[in-house]
């Protein structure tokens, strides 16, 4: 453990981790409030309202850890990636500078009025505070992403004396797989949102809420995450092809798929071994990776033994880490999909979220987060597999690390590590403290607005 | 476009040094009282702290975000000085990245949380907002030091990070003076009458340290004609703080009109101190190694974001001016609606 590349690897996937873990959740749940306080503004219904003030509160939490753990990333690239900066920062700069400027100050500003501003502001420009929230999440996804897209990517630049210049700004926000990624982001979070609804409102049920808010966002949450992860899975196979195109080397990783042949299975199981270069143990459906991939049973698929140079350098990805990450992703993905429409099927049938039989929805709180596992473990297939470049083709990781001693980078890495582990025990606890909080509130204890001017009574301050 | 205003390797980097000095400038002084409001937290009842977080509860997001808008614009727009700078100041910037994350949640566990829990998360409030302080003020001595690391520049540094905090808990006071009344009001008089002491102590300090470490700089004050220019700086400033001072012993200051004063001035001071700073270190951006212009971007990527800056600037500014009218007034406790 005294390699500085290493540690800053670790550094750099532990602070990434711990920073997307809340984007993924604020992204949709800042469109899930704006929809909370439009149903009421339509229809009056005191539990849309209800809704609206608790998940405000997952919200604030969630925005709070985001932007803190932001601000650690936006200084990460100096302080352990010069090289990065150095390279391409002529084409991340521009990208970086227009989240901030576009997005960040956005969100940050509205949020200050969609939080604690309703008693002081019309309730349409409060709702439209909460829309720019949404919003500004959103648009800071996008800028990340291209930037994020074009390092797996990259299009529109010339290299002059070691340095990325922009040619065509179009092709650099529009590279080959930023509308993939997007989309795919995109969905994620809404998935994720999807069952920490389910998982929280479950919650509530079990420990005997009787105020009817936690059936219905039971409810938004499964038709939410019903509805998306179909779409979820068409648009990670699109993804899939579209690597292929550009990163044979991340889907043969993937795959775990030695040798460039027609009629490759599909790998359930295995163990990924380097040194032999083979799969031990493996567990496979015949011609199924040929079929998945090109659409033709005796399809030929590009293996790993391609990317070894002639002196025996290795050129493609470490194979288990990817090929293991991607299938938690798609293993959940299918769980997400049995479960969300299991659940909606029951509320169709039963009625209510109350019928819901206990053991389904200690399930359901199981599954609370089971869209960060999916999305870190998305993460971890995108990222690892790109390796040995921070920048496809163009830049290699160590040539990208700072040259700051070791025993720091240790000292750092501990002390980041210490406070996320915390933090995270402390986020998850409040949350659930708040769901009992709210499952033994009175029903009277909630002052509701007046809908016509929003004006609302003083909640008591939490 | 680009050559409208002369030779684009010139004006550009110019244009972001001054974006970036802007930022910084906006960061000190809104976050300054942010976080001079969280030093000062630890010294009050509970129902007063409440109304002091309260009284910062919707801004400090925003305001944070120009400390990343100022970095932003080192990396994109001098991307070798944003690695020698922030390799350089590796441990302080850690330490200062801890303090705003606890500062920071502490916000949200706080008002969620009751009994020792709630305990924790002030200290954690407090202690957050204090090493941010501290280890801004010892960044800031180290980089006028050269980014040399011995032990007189430490020792400087010491003074510069005890000073900075005096400096934020006086400009936090300020704000305290025109978002409270009652006692704590009154408190808040006092903390500014002591803040203010530190802040121009590190005033002082910083220019006489300047000077000395540096004869390009000697050079740079205290020639003719320079000199003549840049004599109203110290004058107005000194004037600036002897105005505050005189105010703040105004004993009507509390339910007088002239509540905001304190405020103004202590962010006058802290502008004049910085437009100090800005001259004495131009051109170069790491002190004395290198300058602006050797270690700006590509043109047209600067063309780019200046472009969107002179679009975006006002509108943020705009919005922000809002988020303050909206919240105007005397604070109180703050509630999610
Ligand atoms: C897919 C989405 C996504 C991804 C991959 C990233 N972020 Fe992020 N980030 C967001 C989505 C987001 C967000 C949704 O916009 C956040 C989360 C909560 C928030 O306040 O905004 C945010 C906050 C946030 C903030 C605080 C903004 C503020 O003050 O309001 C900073 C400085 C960064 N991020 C920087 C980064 C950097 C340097 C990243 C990559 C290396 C990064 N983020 C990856
Ligand atoms: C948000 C979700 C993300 C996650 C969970 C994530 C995770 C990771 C992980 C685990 C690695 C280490 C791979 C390895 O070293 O084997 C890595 C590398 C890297 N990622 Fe990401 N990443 C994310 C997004 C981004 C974005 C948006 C950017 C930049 C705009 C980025 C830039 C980098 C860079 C520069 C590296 C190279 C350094 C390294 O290899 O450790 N990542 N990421
Ligand atoms: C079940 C079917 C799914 C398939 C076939 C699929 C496919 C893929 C593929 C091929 C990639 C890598 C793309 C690349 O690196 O170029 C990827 C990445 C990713 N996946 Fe999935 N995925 C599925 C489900 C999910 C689910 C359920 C989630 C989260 C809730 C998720 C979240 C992510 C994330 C966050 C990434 C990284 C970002 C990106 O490159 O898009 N995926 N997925």
């Amino acid at each position: 453990m005294d390699d500085p590349l290493l540690l800053s690897r670790i550094q750099f996937a532990a602070n990434i981790s711990f920073h997307i873990l809340f984007p993924t959740i604020t992204i949709a749940l800042g469109w899930m409030l704006l929809f909370f306080k439009l149903r009421f503004n339509r229809t009056g219904d005191e539990r849309w309202m209800e809704a609206y003030r608790f998940w405000v509160k997952i919200f604030a939490l969630s925005f709070g850890l985001g932007v803190v753990s932001g601000i650690t990333m936006s200084f990460q690239f100096g302080t352990n990636w010069p090289g990065f900066m150095e390279t391409v920062g002529n084409i991340a700069g521009p990208l970086l500078a227009y989240e901030i400027m576009t997005a960040f100050f956005l969100e940050a500003a509205f949020l200050g009025i969609m939080l604690f501003g309703a008693s002081r502001v019309p309730n349409w420009v409060h709702t439209l505070a909460t829309f720019l929230v949404a919003f500004g999440t959103t648009l800071s996804a996008f800028w990340i992403l291209v930037l994020n897209s074009w390092m797996h990517t990259p299009a529109g630049f010339e290299m002059i004396d070691g340095q990325a210049h922009a040619t065509d700004w179009l092709a650099i926000i529009f590279n080959p797989s930023m509308p993939y990624r997007l989309v795919h982001v995109l969905l994620a979070s809404g998935l994720t949102v999807a069952f920490l609804l389910m998982g929280v409102s479950a919650f509530r049920l079990l420990v005997g809420d009787r105020s009817g808010g936690a059936g219905l966002t039971l409810k938004v949450g499964a038709w939410l995450g019903a509805m998306l992860i179909p779409v979820q899975i068409f648009a990670g196979d699109m993804h899939g092809l579209n690597t292929l195109e550009h990163q044979p080397q991340k889907v043969a990783a993937m795959e775990g798929n030695w040798e460039t042949r027609g009629a490759v299975p599909l790998v359930l199981f295995a163990l990924p071994n380097e040194e032999l270069r083979q799969n031990d143990f493996e567990v496979a459906i015949p011609y199924g990776a040929s079929l998945i991939l090109k659409h033709d049973p005796q399809g030929v698929v590009p293996g790993l033994n391609d990317f070894v140079a002639e002196d025996g350098t290795v050129m493609h990805p470490p194979v288990a880490p990817v090929f293991w990450s991607f299938r938690v992703m798609v293993g959940t993905g299918f769980l997400m999909l049995l479960v969300s429409w299991a659940v909606v099927w029951t509320l169709w049938r039963k009625g209510g979220a109350q019928a819901l039989n206990p053991w389904v929805l200690r399930g359901l709180v199981a599954m609370t987060f089971s869209g960060w596992v999916a999305t870190l473990a998305g993460w971890y297939t995108t990222e690892i597999g790109r390796q040995p470049w921070v920048v496809q083709g163009v830049l290699a990781t160590e040539d990208a690390v700072a040259d700051v001693p070791a025993p720091m980078v240790a000292g750092s890495l501990t002390a980041y590590l210490a406070v996320y582990v915390f933090l995270l025990t402390a986020y998850i606890t409040v949350m659930f403290g708040l769901a009992r909080k709210a499952a033994k509130a009175d029903r009277g204890a909630f002052d509701l607005p007046d809908r016509r001017s929003g004006r609302a009574a003083l909640a008591p301050a939490e | 476009m680009m050559t409208m205003f002369g030779d684009p390797e010139v004006w550009l980097p110019l244009a972001f040094a001054a974006l970036m000095g802007f930022s910084i400038l906006i960061y000190v002084i809104l976050d300054g009282f942010d976080l001079g409001v969280g030093v000062l937290s630890a010294f009050v009842e509970p129902a007063e702290r409440d109304r002091m977080i309260a009284s910062i509860g919707p801004f400090w997001d925003a305001n944070e975000t120009w400390l990343v808008m100022a970095i932003g614009i080192l990396l994109v727009a001098f991307p070798t000085a944003h690695g020698a700078i922030l390799t350089a100041l590796y441990i302080p910037v850690a330490v200062m990245l801890i303090g705003l994350i606890l500062r920071g949640v502490a916000f949200e566990f706080r008002a969620k949380t009751t009994g020792r829990a709630h305990n924790a998360w002030n200290a954690a409030f407090f202690s957050g907002s204090l090493l941010s302080s501290l280890s801004q003020g010892w960044m800031l001595g180290i980089y006028v030091m050269g980014l040399e690391h011995t032990a007189e520049t430490m020792a400087f540094a010491a003074l510069t990070a005890f000073c900075l905090t005096g400096g934020y808990a006086f400009i936090g006071a300020c704000w305290l003076i025109l978002k409270t009344e009652g006692a704590l009001q009154d408190k808040a008089v006092d903390w500014a009458k002591g803040g203010l002491r530190l802040a121009v102590a590190g005033l002082l300090a910083i220019s006489v340290a300047t000077p000395l470490v540096s004869p390009r700089l000697l050079d740079k004050w205290f020639s003719f004609p320079e000199f003549l220019f840049l004599a109203p700086l110290p004058i107005v400033s000194a004037g600036v703080a002897g105005a505050i001072w005189l105010i703040l012993r105004d004993p009507d200051l509390a339910t007088g009109r002239l509540a905001w004063t304190p405020f103004a001035g202590a962010a006058a001071l802290f502008a004049l101190g910085f437009m100090g700073m800005a001259y004495s270190f131009y051109p170069y951006v790491v002190p004395e190694q290198i300058t602006i212009y050797d270690a700006a971007s590509a043109p047209e990527s600067l063309l780019i974001i200046f472009v969107g800056a002179v679009i975006v600037m006002p509108v943020i500014m705009a919005y922000t001016a809002l988020a303050y009218y909206i919240f105007r007034g005397k604070a109180r406790a703050l509630s999610y609606e």
